[in-house]
């Protein structure tokens, strides 16, 4: 969509756009293009400059077990978290669409996790799900042995998955809510009339008519899993135990900062980089389907 | 509703507050183990009802982790990032949709492209930059021949340094720099009526003039729907300020936190560490309560 009528002048026209223009030259595309040349070179540890090493650094990462097994815990992490809020999420928007006493009610807190700063919940939920007090003890008691984040890997991932799910339920509650107002009335109120009941009416009008917006919120939940979890990992497990929840972008960071390799953490930035552009531009593909339907 | 379905409406009643109460317990549980004291946060299984050390526990949280300075940078740099975003989308979604000049498509791209690459992604190099912001631009100077020609001609060593590490403008610039915003004014600017333009042109109005007393106003609904969205973003970043602020005076509230987690193997406080996460809490979750309609609408129109 073009406008019919603009301004004539260039140079103001380009002026509206410098300082945009510069804020990602300077903190966007160096740092990308920053991140590309380190990747393929190695810092000398006594300074002097870098040396190329083409793709070594691609080579050591991918050939060390720690980065598969980082791999492993983030797309473990990525598919259940996603599947448990969008599931949560889908569930409670489609019964608060059916706007029965009180859904404007729900439609006002459900959203509220999403508001919370990720580190914050990781901490609420760290004290809720602890295994000595809070409310696992409990079960803990009944069954000793039963949960311990900070030595049983799986209890752990268990733990930031339900923190990070409960946020992002809210997330997915609003788009799905409102993907479910966008359909026209007639239509439902049309089904209902041919004699179709509720849940026949929900898999063949409201569910195919969603779908865009699935595809959507499939490939936010993924991205956001992989960037919006440092809070989570760092404040509830560090990364452990026994690197169990040592996801992507927390591997990045302790190697970059903790352990000061720079081109290993370039290089690592750069796959997560490639593995985001492709979610991406598979999300791009269904924004035009998205389109179509309206 | 269409049809009278007794059981279903049970069951969604049912289904629904369930939902309703995982929602809110654990606001709940922290609200309440805030106020117990230190036997009592501990007992298994912890007493519901609220205990009576709240203001007291709120009160050493607030101390220990000097959470004063640190809101206060916390609502610095979230308001920052709001107004920079809100102001810096507008110029540039103007830029993009009322001019015609070549490269404009370029730019649009240009911008375009940097949704996909959040600052999580590219954390290190982007810290080497706000280290010195100036080297990007020094790199060009060398690469191109400039600074050895100015050396030659003027004698002056051209070595730009500016470091942003552990300053406002270090922690709020580069969460400006993302085209999440130019997105929202430029669909917005796509519906304002040709006509209004061309009134404002026939009137003798320029293009600033347009900008400024027609488009701005147009777009309040847009400003505060981003400003709130942007505001809450920045509020909940973590892992940028994390890095830069190497000096408490600069840290932010949420990254003040991990401070109050207990030792293992120490006493464990977590009546002052329930404290301290609502207090950290509290700002955005009110901001949501007060600004629900512009936060839902800024979510669904920026699709974040």
């Amino acid at each position: 969509m073009e406008k019919r009528v603009t301004f004539g002048s260039w140079t103001i026209g380009i002026l509206f756009a410098v300082p945009q223009l510069l804020l990602i030259f300077t903190f966007f595309y160096w740092p990308a293009g920053q991140a590309v040349y380190w990747s393929l070179t190695l810092q000398q540890p006594w300074g002097g400059g870098n040396i190329w090493v083409g793709l070594d650094n691609f080579r050591s990462i991918l050939s060390n077990a720690d980065y598969w097994n980082s791999i492993t815990a983030s797309l473990v992490f990525a598919g259940i978290s996603t599947g448990l809020a969008m599931f949560v999420g889908l569930v409670l928007a489609a019964l608060t669409d059916r706007q029965l006493t009180g859904s404007r009610f729900y439609r006002v807190v459900l959203i509220w996790p999403y508001g919370i700063a990720a580190p914050a919940l990781a901490m609420a939920f760290r004290f809720i799900l602890a295994p000595e007090a809070g409310f696992m003890a409990v079960v803990n008691q009944v069954w000793p042995g039963f949960w311990d984040p900070g030595l049983d890997g799986t209890d752990a991932m268990a733990s930031i998955i339900i923190a990070f799910s409960w946020k992002y339920v809210g997330y997915n509650f609003i788009f799905f809510l409102a993907a479910f107002q966008a359909i026209p009335r007639s239509l439902i109120e049309a089904a209902a009339m041919d004699g179709s009941g509720v849940i026949r009416r929900f898999w063949d009008i409201q569910f195919p008519l969603i779908t865009p917006t699935i595809f959507f919120l499939l490939v936010i939940n993924i991205t956001e899993s992989f960037q919006d979890s440092f809070g989570i990992v760092d404040i509830m497990t560090s990364g452990g135990p026994a690197n169990a929840t040592n996801l992507m972008v927390y591997k990045i960071y302790s190697d970059g900062f903790k352990g000061l390799d720079y081109s290993g953490a370039a290089a690592q930035s750069i796959i997560l980089m490639v593995l985001i552009v492709v979610l991406t531009i598979f999300q791009f593909r269904f924004i035009e389907r998205r389109v179509h339907y309206r | 509703m269409v049809e009278r379905t007794p059981f279903l409406n049970f069951f969604t009643h049912v289904i629904l507050f369930v939902g309703f109460v995982l929602c809110i317990a654990p606001f709940a549980v922290v609200a309440i183990a805030a106020s117990h004291n230190l036997k009592d946060v501990n007992d298994v299984p912890m007493s519901l009802l609220p205990g009576s050390d709240f203001w007291l526990n709120i009160k050493t949280a607030w101390t220990t982790a000097d959470l004063g300075p640190k809101l206060l940078n916390s609502f610095i740099m979230a308001a920052g990032v709001a107004a920079g975003k809100v102001i810096i989308s507008a110029l540039t979604a103007f830029s993009i949709v009322y001019f015609r000049y070549p490269g404009r498509t370029f730019i649009f791209w240009l911008i375009f492209v940097t949704l996909m690459l959040p600052l999580e992604v590219r954390i290190v190099p982007t810290y080497a930059v706000v280290a010195n912001v100036l080297s990007p631009y020094q790199a060009i100077l060398d690469v191109t021949g400039l600074s050895w020609l100015i050396e030659k001609v003027s004698g002056v060593q051209v070595s730009l340094s500016l470091g942003l590490l552990n300053s406002y403008s270090g922690l709020i610039l580069p969460l400006i720099a993302t085209a999440t915003g130019t997105f929202l004014y430029r669909q917005f600017f796509l519906t304002v009526p040709d006509e209004l333009t061309e009134a404002a042109r026939m009137d003798g109005a320029g293009a600033l003039r347009f900008f400024v007393d027609i488009l701005l106003p147009l777009s309040r609904n847009n400003m505060a729907a981003l400003g709130t969205i942007m505001f809450l973003w920045a509020w909940n970043q973590y892992l940028w300020p994390l890095l830069i602020t190497t000096d408490q005076s600069h840290a932010t509230a949420v990254t003040e936190l991990k401070q109050l987690i207990p030792n293992v193997g120490g006493i464990p406080e977590w009546n002052i560490a329930m404290a301290g996460t609502l207090i950290v809490m509290l700002p955005p979750l009110i901001v949501v309560v007060l600004m629900q309609r512009w936060f839902v609408r800024g979510l669904i129109a920026t699709e974040k």
